[in-house]
């Protein structure tokens, strides 16, 4: 590679000077800057430096005196030593090469692990100046010239254990496999269809008329006077550019968002729950994520056994996995039933944190609700039981709440931890510490690309509050278009309003066909033999149990991957379909599943799950 | 529920008040983060600001926040094109009316097609649009005299704090002596001071010479180096060029000079460049460290890593005014790196206009990139992967990075009032960094080097013994004693240099210098009675 060419004492032996001649004939010689920083800078030489066997000879030579030592230098690194430039090379000058190659060389051998100042010939010979200079040295922990500082062995192993498999290696596929459709290459298929993760405006939802407007207001504000916006858009795109700093969407906000935002998201809370919100409780972030990991942030702390022990359900959302490694906290599992349709059962919780005690300090219960990617909406009682369990082991509660709007089986309800800890009574209400999450991302709006979002934490120590609030502040503010997103979705047009029609029915429309889409699901993955799925109460996705057969699980051995690995890998590269395996989001052990969204439209993900059906056969009979 | 009240009451005899997060519990990392640009000053001008709309009686009427680069808060106007091809993309009802000039469709119609379901509400690939990574890499090209920028070295992020973070978490590792070191400037952006806190990496601070214009000097480099290997494994040096705080602009020869001590010192190099298109001192010119290493030649141009940061917040982008020596290397030449290309400079063939593409902030969209260079293919996999836990950098910020790196050409309607508006934005922030410099220059006990970029200035103040011994008296930094006593009289809200770093002895604050000039006079004027009283009151 060109690097090796370039650089390093190994190439040295290996590549003679092939410019030799040329850099003898040229008449503009060795310039003495090149020759300080190691070695020669004449045309054909390419500032080669020199070899560590050319370094050795050197500081053995040194005391000879400087033109012999400049003389060797050049003819080590194959330029003419009757240069008139090397020839001027003064002896203090060659000590201050030699010194460094010096340097170079004890580096080498302390990265060898022998000592720099350990006899030998070559180190009993070397100047004074290249004795200093290893002097200074030390203990350096140096590279090979030509290494890269950050590789994979050097690199944050916290960063390089994170796995987050919505994104994963089936989405790197995926990509490549668009970029071969789009060369001609023939496939079985004419299009990916991309059922890994919830990003519905990608699958065609339209976004809500009214969101959009209010931005493009804030956005542009010489629409104020436009006609052809509503009355209500523009009241609420003014009240949101006078809240931000030089009426501007472009100025920074507050760290922990715009004030009268929070006071609508405090506002909203309050509504939806019956029980009163704080503004001050409520932090703007960058999408759910960010609050999720920063809150994770300030819980991770202690070494060994007190170091912070996070309990997560399996299956999980992966960015839970993935901070953790991040933070070098120790991932606590609890099982979800799915015997029981994925409920959460919290003698599961006792067992996992009794046992997690004998290595962590487990201070931290995450919950998502409803279940990403189970899509189980808990009970009340569900709930209960949980704030309860939480406040006898002293946990810190995250409630993961991003999908409370996407509730689609009748007998199902949304409950927010806040309003049942409010509803539990005193004792758990001021004692349960609890942060809960929500996003512009998901329900019926499905604005992604804003990446807005809140937290809404209760019960959290004032100190801790400002350590909150120190930590947001380094990334300055979250982007102020997802806060304006934000704030249209926890403030829409109510009745009464021009807009409020047309919202209501883009809204019912999204989410009656999530519904229905959610019911198909189901219905046609359990006329399947070898799948299996519950039933999808809310959230956006499937996760269905597929029947892998022995054969496949060896195939897929043979192929160091995960069997439900193989079997999404074949289902992609068969069908252009792309959904996420199981064993990125945790399953019990010897059970397979994917994830898959409903987001396509009804007669795509008809199609969709047709293929799936005729893949599922095709891939049993093969391994059968 | 009988069972719960049983509980409770075993509750409080185990003494369950105690919350789970409390000071002594949480991260210790995090708790040792320091951030002073929204610091302890920052709360005290929201109080403020708070009991003047109760009508609470002050010196003044305004708190007048000069402490953060905001431009748009300090009442900049937005530029027009920008913000019609955003809307545009926010609202595609729009593109069929005809209060939009073409070019402001035609571009949001580019970026909407580039989109999941042609909608800024879907989620990009994590490292940004692939139509827009492109953009930007042709940006670089130009800025940089033709040397090629691969769109796949380009990761966009939200705003450079972000992409600046998620480097340095890739390279911190190592336990004890072996800790990965960053080298740091002193003055710094606290920035850099809060992620390797957060990172429990170990800092390591090379002083600025102040009295060089705050230049950066490589035996400081080599001092703070070799007494760093004592106790941590350094690894890492950021260079903040032009400088924040100092708004100090980096020549060429000191760039070569860090790239060399770098390459020397097997060190990664980290350029936030952030203000590239603020230069504004005559003589000074802005240098990419891409560009200074690959004309370099090899070993450092194949070989130096090297991540450079940018973002659409701060000031003005474009081609800046690099007309007085146009460098190129012709990109073939740089595939190849044949041998006789080091060094060698080839006349730029198409002399560009000496225009500057003056834009200004776009502070709350958080959009960014950074390049990086020569980086590992598996880390850079790493890379990616990391970014993707977060999915992707807000799509709005996206967009207006791609208008950032692509303005209107000269043939399209809307260049005209484009190039008007920005130069007017330009030469007015020149015009307040002459006028800051030399009205801090004027007033006994402040001394103000040249402000040649960026969009602080950093002056040095002189504090009476006796004011340092108050403010010690308080268990206030002596400069912290100062800011907030200037706050509380004139509602002037400036940073602490403590907050950045300084010398043992000295004492600046930092301002910036976009309130609109005639305030910013205002200000100035304030600033020097102030100082005035200030040291009387103290001798």
């Amino acid at each position: 590679s060109s690097q090796q060419r370039w650089y390093g004492p190994d190439n040295y032996k290996t590549q003679k000077p092939a410019r030799r001649p040329e850099a003898e004939s040229a008449a503009v010689g060795v310039r003495m800057q090149g020759a300080r920083r190691y070695g020669c800078q004449a045309p054909g030489c390419g500032g080669r430096p020199l070899s560590l066997g050319a370094a050795q000879t050197l500081i053995n030579l040194t005391g000879a005196g400087g033109s012999a030592t400049t003389g060797t230098l050049h003819s080590h690194i194959g330029c003419s030593p009757g240069h008139p430039a090397v020839q001027s090379l003064d002896a203090a000058e060659a000590r201050v090469i030699v010194g460094r190659f010096a340097m170079q060389r004890a580096a080498v051998l302390v990265r060898r692990g022998s000592c720099p100042r350990a006899s030998g010939p070559w180190v009993r010979s070397h100047s004074s100046a290249a004795a200093e200079a290893s002097a200074a040295l030390k203990v350096r922990p140096e590279r090979s010239p030509r290494d890269r500082i950050l590789t994979l062995e050097s690199m944050n192993p916290q960063v390089k254990a994170v796995e987050y498999a919505v994104r994963g290696p089936i989405v790197l596929k995926a990509g490549e496999i668009e970029m071969e459709l789009q060369r001609g290459i023939k496939k079985p298929f004419t299009e990916v269809i991309r059922a890994n993760i919830g990003d519905a405006h990608a699958m065609g939802q339209q976004p809500i008329t009214f969101l959009r407007q209010v931005m493009a207001l804030c956005t542009y504000p010489n629409l104020l006077s436009s006609p052809s916006f509503p009355e209500d858009a523009k009241k609420r795109a003014r009240r949101i550019l006078q809240a931000c700093g030089g009426n501007s969407l472009g100025s920074y906000s507050a760290s922990q968002g715009v004030n009268c935002i929070r006071e609508d998201v405090a506002a909203f809370i309050t509504r939806r729950d019956g029980v009163p919100a704080d503004p001050d409780n409520i932090y703007l972030t960058t999408g759910a994520s960010d609050g999720i990991s920063t809150i994770l942030k300030l819980l991770v702390s202690g070494g060994g056994k007190s170091r912070t022990g996070v309990m997560i359900p399996i299956p999980q959302y992966p960015l839970y996995s993935a901070v953790i490694s991040e933070l070098d906290a120790v991932q606590v599992n609890y099982y979800l039933d799915e015997e029981n349709c994925w409920a959460l059962n919290v003698d599961e919780l006792r067992r996992a944190v009794r046992q997690a005690k004998d290595h962590c300090d487990p201070k931290v219960l995450c919950i998502i609700n409803p279940g990403n990617p189970t899509g189980q909406v808990q009970s009340r009682k569900c709930i209960e039981d949980v704030i309860h369990f939480a406040w006898e082991e002293k946990l810190f509660l995250l409630a993961d709440e991003v999908y409370q709007d996407n509730v689609y089986s009748a007998d199902c309800r949304f409950h927010s931890f806040k309003k049942v800890l409010y509803q539990m009574g005193h004792e758990y209400s001021s004692n349960v510490e609890l942060a809960s999450f929500y996003s512009t991302s998901k329900g019926y709006m499905g604005e992604c690309g804003y990446r807005g979002g809140y937290m809404e934490v209760i019960n959290l120590h004032p100190e801790i509050k400002g350590q909150l609030v120190k930590l947001l502040s380094v990334r300055l503010c979250p982007p102020v278009s997802g806060q304006a997103a934000m704030d249209i979705v926890v403030n829409p047009p109510v009745p009464g309003e021009e807009s409020f029609e047309q919202f209501i029915r883009e809204k019912e429309f999204v989410l009656g066909n999530l519904a229905k889409k959610a019911k198909l699901t189901e219905d046609l993955f359990n006329q399947v033999p070898g799948i299996q799925c519950n039933p999808l109460q809310g959230a956006m996705y499937a996760f269905p149990r597929i029947l892998i057969p022995a054969k496949a699980v060896e195939a897929a051995q043979a192929h160091k991957m995960a069997p439900d690995m193989f079997y999404c890998m074949k289902l992609l590269e068969e069908t252009g379909i792309c959904v996420v395996p199981g064993s990125g989001f945790g399953q019990r052990e010897g059970t397979y599943h994917f994830r898959m969204t409903i987001l396509p439209p009804v007669e795509k993900l008809k199609t969709v799950l047709h293929k799936v059906k005729d893949f599922h056969l095709k891939f049993l009979e093969k391994f059968a | 529920m009988a069972s719960r009240v049983n509980d409770q009451s075993q509750a409080s005899r185990n003494g369950l008040k105690g919350k789970v997060l409390t000071l002594d519990t949480m991260n210790p990392c995090v708790r040792r983060v320091e951030y002073a640009v929204r610091g302890p000053i920052v709360h005290r001008a929201l109080e403020l600001e708070q009991e003047l709309r109760q009508g609470v009686k002050k010196p003044f009427t305004e708190v007048i926040r000069a402490n953060i680069g905001d431009a748009q808060a300090m009442g900049q106007r937005p530029i027009t094109f920008f913000r019609q091809v955003l809307a545009l993309c926010v609202y595609p009802k729009l593109l069929s009316s005809p209060d939009f000039p073409e070019d402001v469709k035609r571009r949001a119609e580019r970026i909407l097609q580039a989109c999941g379901g042609q909608s800024l509400g879907a989620y990009t690939i994590s490292s940004g649009i692939q139509l827009i990574r492109e953009d930007v890499a042709q940006y670089i090209e130009r800025r940089d005299g033709g040397i090629p920028a691969d769109p796949n070295n380009i990761f966009l992020s939200t705003g450079a704090s972000d992409a600046i973070v998620t480097v340095l978490k890739l390279l911190v590792a190592g336990d004890g002596r072996a800790r990965t070191g960053v080298l740091i400037p002193i003055p710094q952006y606290p920035l850099y001071s809060a992620a390797l806190a957060e990172l429990d990496a170990v800092q390591v601070d090379y002083y600025l010479d102040e009295e060089r214009a705050w230049s950066l000097d490589i035996a400081e480099l080599r001092r703070a180096l070799c007494q760093a290997r004592d106790r941590c494994c350094p690894r890492v040096l950021c260079v903040i060029n032009p400088g924040n705080p100092t708004g100090q602009v980096q020549t060429r020869e000191c760039i070569e000079a860090v790239i060399r001590f770098a390459f020397e010192e097997g060190l990664f190099l980290m350029a936030d460049e952030v203000y590239q298109d603020n230069v504004y001192a005559e003589g000074s010119q802005f240098h990419s460290f891409k560009k200074v290493l690959t004309e370099m030649g090899p070993p450092y141009a194949t070989q130096q890593e090297l991540a450079s940061f940018h973002s659409v917040s701060k000031g003005y982008m474009g081609e800046c005014v690099q007309a007085q020596r146009v460098v190129v290397v012709k990109p073939e030449l740089v595939e190849n790196f044949p041998d006789h290309c080091h060094g060698s400079t080839v006349p730029d063939p198409l002399p560009r206009p000496a225009s500057t593409h003056a834009l200004p902030c776009r502070c709350g969209f958080r959009g960014g990139y950074v390049e990086v260079v020569n980086m590992d293919a598996e880390v850079q996999k790493q890379m990616a992967k990391l970014m993707s836990v977060r999915l992707c950098p807000p799509v709005p910020g996206q967009a207006l990075l791609d208008m950032v790196v692509s303005p209107p050409a000269p043939s399209e309607p809307s260049f005209k009032q484009f190039q008007a508006e920005r130069q007017e934005v330009l030469a007015e922030l020149a015009a307040k960094a002459k006028l800051t410099e030399q009205v801090f220059n004027e007033a006994p006990g402040i001394r103000c080097n040249p402000v040649q970029g960026a969009m602080y200035s950093f002056p040095r103040v002189q504090l009476p013994p006796r004011a340092v011994q108050r403010a010690q008296e308080l268990g206030l930094a002596p400069d912290m004693f100062f800011c907030l006593r200037l706050l509380e009289e004139t509602g002037i809200c400036v940073v602490p240099g403590s907050g950045f770093g300084q010398q043992e002895g000295t004492y600046h604050f930092r301002m910036t210098i976009l309130p609109p000039i005639e305030k910013l006079r205002l200000l100035l004027e304030k600033l020097r009675h102030f100082h005035a009283k200030f040291t009387k009151e103290y001798s």
